[in-house]
């Protein structure tokens, strides 16, 4: 099984790189987004096969967009800290403190569900700020910041919960890790989602003609609507066939809108890409890195306080172990996504279809049965091979 | 004294062979074609050297000289291009740089490829230790790499670490390395762009020497003067095609220039005459401090004028610190300043740069590469670089205004790039530096400091951005220029200051200063 898959993706880059050759650059990053989306396909077909169907089934489906949901809200932060040019190795630890406080908060100490969602978020923003502080005004490396954090806050679990669970006992709470939206308002959205997609795409199209940059041929555009209306519809109705779409998924949705909007339509956004590709030529041209590089690091942290309130609510309770190994995740989400480690390269979207690749394995895996020991080592090898399928692209493309 | 009667002998060995082997060719590359996506960079190319010859290949940016030497040093394999390599008349088809190597070729590129944190003598065996069976027999190879040393004449110590070198030093490593590989055919790509004038004196000295031994020798540089000191023959590419070879004797100076551009440059400075006005700047008794936290100071009582609309040249030797001197007015120098800068007769706090493109004072930088550019982002990002303000309504990026100031910066500076997407770090130099220059022009500057701003790229592409530098002028805008190139300073200065040792030494009206007058004071003359 999995020597199918190194085939598959072996396959893909030498197709992909004969096209490369006459591509220009814009076909060419239309190019790496469908060698990872068929490595993701591949996977799934690999799974489906295997399981006899089981994989695919909407129960399934709906299982997995909850599991790789708190992976992707980590990932979304860690894509802006590395893009900076760092590195934070404490969304786990961070993670699992925030879900044990929110726990403690709500089920011991009775606070009402706003009360206790505000504080928990403040506190992973709070911690994001600790890290940041360090690593832009005192300039300790990210990974010694981090690496500090994600021992120490860790530690704090462990000294709060006295390494014991927490139940939650609000059903609101329980719900945003594991409810459904009711399936009319899904179907509502997801109509709204197609057309703001149509709307988006076509407007993209007229913007690029009044600039008389090159357009793709209309059939393109047209075809691109199409594809993409139909995930949508079709991601909407499969999730409607079980209980409707979980609502990590929604949130989970929302951020990434609002994240890559900021990453890639923004001031900020641009500072930061700036910053991670050169660092030097940023602070001349009057950026001011250390500030930017501060509310990376506190966007992480507050990412990282709603992940960790997704997976306590998923769990419907706070463990002193939830979380752990989340950044490694979390990372490879972003590496797999074509992240660059050097800093200045990344892409939100692509780190979620790393998440997925990440979060499928763990699935289906799982569904067959495979012992704990053969997920890891498989995950391991699946990152180092997504990798160097992504960089052999991105060098025959050259 | 007995090297050189060694050497003598040698010569005239050497010059009795001479005769015979006129016209043998060592190298020849015969009809050589490489195609990039979209673009051909090499057309058709034949470029052949004799043995024991220093061949001049010139060209401006973009012309090709890289990509053929690339192909030479089997960077680029057999196969990726068209054409046959000829060594010694045998057909070579190098499908690695190892190849490359082994058949006697050694390239030195313009990034050197030496471990900074190794010493000299292992940077020159490096892949290839003296000693057995993996033990690395220490005492041979720093006795080896003395004797190479000593025979090149340099005088560097070889357990030295190369960060600890001055990067005219580390060239010359590179050299010992290269001849202890036992290269036949050396390649030196751009050897003395960050050269001083006593260090190209070295390496030219050094390169006679290799051919006395009968090193061929290929040399790639855009100063000319030094091309004709040392050449024996000069071939020309422009555009990625051969114009020509020709022996240097049959030739000058302008002609070159002619032929590289493809047009007669009258003149290579655009002198306009310039009518200072008010005083914009006023730097009182700038002081700057070392960044490593010592007392001692980089810059030292430095106190100056600019007026509007003129163009102030600050010559001085590397090291002088006249990078220093204007990086820290940017406020972009990590040391401590004390001292005051008066920016239109009112006091400015400059601490960061941000302060300093607040109060109009742009800065481009000595190295584009590291200083100036996000070589990673397209032409569009690094333009609106340093004023994203402009092209933001409430922090959102407006894609429209960003396109409109860009292309108009892409038009305006003349830009050649594919499109405004484009990553600059796929643009020549010379529109690498212009990018960098229509990021600073975007920030509407009224006092612009241009730290080098030619260097290494090529004659055209310079007398464009003297032009722009008129232009500039003529809008009113102060222009301080630091230059080590010194026709440079007396062509295109209005005034101009010599540094020494992080003080200004002497000041002068361009009409009265000669090179000789600077040097002297660039020297700590008084």
């Amino acid at each position: 099984m999995n020597t199918m898959n190194t085939k598959l993706s072996v396959n893909n880059t030498t197709a992909t790189a004969k096209k490369g050759i006459f591509s220009s650059s814009r076909i060419k990053a239309n190019i790496r987004t469908y060698t990872m989306i068929s490595v993701l396909i591949g996977i799934w077909i690999i799974f489906t096969v295997v399981t006899g169907g089981t994989f695919l089934s909407s129960r399934n489906l709906a299982l997995l967009a909850r599991q790789a949901a708190v992976t992707s809200v980590l990932a979304i932060g860690m894509v802006l800290v590395i893009v900076a040019g760092h590195i934070d190795l404490s969304v786990g630890s961070v993670l699992g403190l925030c879900g044990g406080v929110m726990a403690i908060l709500q089920s011991k100490m009775e606070w009402g569900v706003i009360p206790t969602l505000v504080v928990t978020i403040l506190l992973g923003t709070v911690i994001g700020a600790w890290h940041g502080f360090w690593v832009a005004y005192k300039k300790v490396p990210a990974f010694i910041v981090t690496l500090g954090g994600y021992l120490m806050f860790r530690g704090v679990l462990l000294g709060i919960t006295k390494s014991v669970s927490i139940s939650l006992s609000s059903p609101i709470l329980k719900g945003i890790g594991q409810d459904y939206l009711p399936k009319g308002v899904g179907i509502v959205l997801g109509a709204l989602a197609v057309v703001v997609t149509a709307i988006t795409i076509v407007r993209a199209r007229a913007s690029r003609e009044k600039y008389n940059l090159e357009v793709p041929p209309v059939y393109q555009t047209v075809l691109k609507i199409c594809f993409f209306s139909i995930l949508i519809i079709g991601f909407v109705l499969v999730m409607n066939h079980y209980e409707g779409i979980p609502i990590p998924v929604i949130i989970l949705l929302c951020l990434t809108l609002i994240f890559n909007f900021i990453a890639t339509k923004t001031k900020f956004g641009r500072c930061v890409y700036a910053i991670g590709g050169n660092p030097e030529a940023a602070m001349l041209s009057g950026i001011n890195n250390k500030r930017y590089t501060m509310m990376v690091f506190i966007l992480s942290g507050f990412l990282s306080a709603i992940a960790g309130i997704i997976l306590t609510g998923r769990l419907n309770a706070a463990t002193s172990n939830a979380g752990a190994m989340a950044e490694m995740d979390a990372i490879a989400a972003c590496v797999i996504g074509g992240t660059s480690m050097m800093g200045g390269v990344g892409s939100i979207p692509f780190a979620l279809i790393g998440a997925l690749v990440m979060a499928s394995l763990d699935n289906g895996m799982s569904l067959l049965n495979t012992e704990s020991f053969w997920q890891q080592i498989i995950k391991g090898l699946i990152l180092i091979l997504a990798v160097w399928v992504d960089m052999s692209t991105k060098k025959s493309n050259r | 004294m007995i090297i050189r009667t060694v050497f003598k002998v040698c010569t005239q060995t050497w010059a009795d062979k001479e005769v015979k082997t006129l016209d043998e060719y060592i190298l020849e590359m015969k009809n050589i074609t490489k195609e990039f996506p979209g673009v051909k960079a090499l057309d058709n190319v034949t470029f052949s050297v004799r043995k024991g010859e220093i061949h001049a290949l010139c060209g401006e940016n973009g012309a090709g000289k890289s990509t053929l030497m690339k192909i030479l040093g089997g960077v680029y394999p057999y196969g990726t291009y068209k054409g046959d390599i000829y060594i010694n008349n045998q057909v070579m088809k190098f499908q690695n740089v190892r190849q490359s190597e082994d058949s006697g070729i050694s390239i030195i590129y313009q990034e050197l490829a030496l471990v900074k944190e190794l010493d000299v003598g292992e940077n020159v065996f490096l892949g290839k230790l003296p000693g057995q069976s993996g033990i690395v027999d220490w005492d041979k190879l720093y006795y080896e790499t003395s004797k190479l040393l000593k025979e090149l004449g340099m005088d560097i110590n070889p357990h030295v670490k190369i960060k600890d070198l001055g990067i005219g030093q580390q060239q010359l490593v590179e050299v010992a390395k290269a001849l202890s590989k036992d290269a036949k055919i050396l390649v030196l790509d751009e050897p003395s762009a960050a050269l001083t004038e006593s260090e190209v004196k070295t390496l030219m000295g050094i390169l006679r020497e290799l051919k006395k031994r009968g090193v061929t020798c290929i040399y790639i540089s855009h100063k000319l003067g030094e091309v004709f000191e040392i050449a024996d023959r000069i071939t020309i590419l422009r555009d990625g095609k051969s114009i020509g070879t020709y022996d240097i004797k049959d030739i000058n100076e302008d002609r070159v220039i002619s032929l590289m551009v493809g047009r007669e440059l009258t003149e290579r400075f655009p002198r306009e005459k310039h009518i200072p006005g008010e005083v914009v700047m006023e730097v009182k008794g700038l002081n700057v401090y070392d960044p490593d936290g010592t007392d001692s100071l980089v810059i030292k009582d430095v106190s100056f004028k600019i007026r509007k609309g003129e163009i102030l040249g600050i010559a001085g030797l590397m090291g002088a610190g006249r990078t220093e001197l204007v990086t820290s007015i940017f406020g972009g120098y990590p040391g401590k300043k004390t001292g005051e800068i008066f920016i239109n007769g009112k006091k400015a706090e400059i601490n960061r740069p941000s302060d300093a493109i607040k109060n109009g004072l742009g800065l481009v930088s000595e190295d584009r590469k590291r200083f100036g550019l996000i070589l990673e982002q397209s032409v569009a990002t690094n333009t609106t670089l340093a004023s994203i303000e402009k092209i933001c309504d409430w922090g959102v990026i407006n894609s429209n205004k960003e396109y409109l100031n860009a292309t108009q910066f892409v038009k305006e500076l003349r830009i050649k790039t594919p499109s405004l997407g484009t990553k600059v770090n796929n643009l020549s130099g010379g529109n690498q530096q212009k990018v960098v220059l229509a990021k600073w022009l975007m920030t509407k500057p009224k006092i612009l400091f241009l730290d080098e701003p030619t260097r290494g790229i090529d004659v055209g592409a310079k007398f464009e951005i003297y032009n722009i530098m008129n232009e500039l002028v003529r809008q009113g805008v102060a222009i301080v220029m630091v230059s080590s190139e010194l026709p440079e300073i007396l062509g295109m200065s209005d005034r101009i200051l010599v540094m020494c040792e992080g003080a200004i030494r002497g000041e002068f009206d361009y009409r009265e200063a000669t090179q000789e007058k600077i040097m002297y004071y660039a020297t700590g003359g008084r």
